[in-house]
């Protein structure tokens, strides 16, 4: 008895090992474009707006984002026709088929227009492979998962978005720190490595697959002929099972998904963006706070098989929702300079070379002067101020004088003055805004953790795959995937001639108001029942 | 808490086409005020904005409506 207990527990662990993998990579294609993405634009786009940045914001914003659910359609109906391993494999080979290819694909100044047009069409492959994948591995894992732990073994699966994340920012780092700027966003410079050593996991990850068998749920429906026929049909045109669909989404997955990508995502763009952080800094601090964070979704995982799923997720929501604010203040507070009075250096400034602008016949026009200041704090914080303040008319700075602002000859598109800031945090500070992140990861793993076995216990196996797909991608890859865009252009809205920079906590009230609407759906309609029988 | 689900299904039902309206209304405004250099991504944008959260929309309303019928009065108590 023991013995058989001993291969089944070896066994699960080895369809969690396979199926995780094979996960981890997919979101790790997937991270790798985005966190690559002001690259991509400058390597695959022309830096002209017009029709290019047209392309440029489809490519980038939208593709990988509206597509999954698609995905999910598509790949969670062949999931319910021919069986979960085979659709997981082949969405598998397409993402790292596609994240390899993008790695190939020669820049636009080498191919011009094909090269914005093979990237979105790669972009789209991606996104399509990951509204299938996910559904897949959690169906596949929950259906191997012994009774009344579920939530524990589907949880390690909930991991591997983070970890993908992880191994995304720990790659480009690795890279990035070997190489400088220039070298690593030349055209066949360092950002392409990313994409090719995809193509190595994917390979290890398709091997170990391989090697898995079919779902027992599913075979014993296949055998029985008991699998459904028109999956799609079944999931959103009857109304029982459609039902279902909208109250995982409203209920459950849309408060999710905001609370996923702000943590996540919005944290670390707000870091950078506008408290100033350095880049390499920036994914530092998310790298340790994710690390010390992800061993929490497995802790939810199995706590949701003993007191249930409902209540640990809309906790997390709850506490997103009171705390983002405080939060982000504290934010803008560690990192702001008035609040750093002990300065124990004089500022250092230097006037660098002049830079030249070009004009629309692309000939050197004006020269920007750059005044380059360091200042020193008690704290270890290091803050570099880069400022362009004047334009002028020759390269030479002894017999030169500075063109006004209002001069005729300026272009509409001249930069105006500007001051570019770097900020590189003490360890103290750096220590508090990692925990910061790690507080709303924390968040991030009591909604998302026990999510899986939640979606799995909402529909039958015939259905399983198509049905819990497609609310988990327009929660996550819809609701979730816009936050960055939607809280950006929430504080865009709050800009005025009095306020230009506009209320940089504004763009919080986005993923604040729909987890508030769903944790309100949450706790009126779900219930906290466990489902110990998922073999129907 | 059946009668606050039904009645919550009708605040649903009516908040599902007053944000499609407050969308659009932004969209039109947003685009009218836009540059001519950056009018095309803004229409772009919010084109896919409107695309996206119309059938969501849609589908909030069809969620206020179950509810507002009593389908979610009693879950069902396993996946089957």
């Amino acid at each position: 008895m023991a013995m058989h207990d001993e291969k089944k527990q070896s066994s699960i662990a080895f369809v969690i090992g396979a199926s995780s993998v094979g996960t981890l990579i997919e979101w790790y294609d997937f991270y790798i474009f985005g966190m690559l993405a002001t690259i991509l634009s400058k390597q695959f786009f022309p830096a002209e707006a017009g029709t290019a940045a047209l392309l440029s914001t489809l490519a980038i914003f939208a593709a990988g984002f509206i597509v999954r659910p698609f995905g999910a359609l598509v790949f969670g109906r062949l999931g319910d026709l021919i069986g979960r391993k085979h659709t997981f494999l082949l969405t598998l080979v397409i993402m790292g088929g596609s994240t390899f290819a993008i790695g190939l694909v020669p820049g636009f100044g080498s191919i011009g227009w094909a090269a914005p047009i093979m990237v979105l069409i790669l972009r789209l492959l991606q996104g399509l492979a990951l509204g299938g994948e996910y559904g897949g591995a959690a169906t596949y894992v929950a259906e191997h998962a012994p009774t009344g732990q579920r939530g524990f073994w589907t949880s390690w699966i909930q991991t591997t978005a983070t970890l993908g994340l992880f191994l995304a920012l720990g790659v480009i780092i690795l890279i990035r720190s070997n190489q400088g700027m220039e070298q690593f966003s030349a055209e066949w410079g360092g950002w392409r490595y990313p994409f090719w050593i995809s193509i190595l996991l994917v390979g290890v990850s398709v091997l170990i697959r391989m090697r898995m068998s079919e779902s027992p749920m599913f075979s014993k429906l296949k055998s029985e002929g008991k699998t459904s026929t028109h999956p799609l049909k079944e999931s959103f045109g009857n109304k029982s099972n459609f039902k279902m669909v909208l109250l995982a989404l409203f209920g459950a997955v849309m408060g999710q998904g905001v609370v996923w990508y702000t943590g996540q995502f919005y944290a670390q763009s707000f870091i950078e963006t506008v408290c100033n952080i350095d880049f390499v800094q920036s994914r530092n601090i998310m790298l340790v706070a994710i690390l010390m964070a992800t061993p929490c979704f497995v802790l939810f995982g199995w706590l949701s098989d003993k007191v249930g799923r409902k209540w640990i997720m809309l906790l997390g929501m709850l506490l997103a929702i009171f705390t983002y604010r405080p939060i982000y203040k504290q934010f803008i507070a560690i990192t702001a300079e008035a609040n750093k009075t002990n300065e124990i250096q004089q500022r250092i400034s230097t006037i660098g070379p002049l830079a030249p602008y070009l004009n629309e016949a692309k000939t050197p026009f004006v020269y920007l002067r750059k005044t380059f200041d360091t200042v020193y704090y008690t704290d270890g914080s290091v803050f570099k101020y880069i400022i362009t303040d004047t334009f002028f008319a020759k390269k030479q700075l002894s017999d030169n004088k500075p063109i006004a602002y209002s001069h005729p000859d300026l272009i509409s598109n001249t930069p105006k003055r500007n001051t570019v800031i770097e900020k590189t945090m003490g360890k103290s500070p750096t220590w508090y805004l990692i925990v910061l992140i790690f507080i709303q990861i924390v968040y991030v793993t009591m909604v998302y953790g026990p999510i899986a076995a939640f979606l799995v216990e909402m529909f039958p196996t015939k259905i399983r795959y198509t049905s819990m797909s497609l609310p988990y991608h327009i929660g996550n890859g819809v609701f979730g995937g816009l936050v960055p865009f939607l809280g950006t252009l929430i504080v865009e809205f709050t800009k005025s001639a009095e306020q230009p920079k506009g209320d940089v906590l504004a763009g919080l009230w986005y993923p604040i108001g729909v987890a508030a609407i769903c944790l309100l759906i949450g706790v009126v309609y779900l219930s906290n029942k466990v489902d110990e029988n998922v073999m129907d | 808490m059946n009668r606050i689900k039904k009645l919550l299904g009708y605040l649903w039902m009516a908040l599902a086409p007053v944000i499609i309206i407050f969308l659009v209304y932004e969209a039109v405004e947003k685009i009218t005020h836009a540059t001519a250099v950056l009018r095309s991504n803004v229409i772009l944008q919010w084109s896919i904005i409107l695309l996206i959260f119309t059938p969501i929309c849609i589908g909030f309303f069809i969620f206020g409506w179950y509810a507002s019928k009593d389908e979610y009065a009693h879950l069902p108590e396993s996946s089957k």
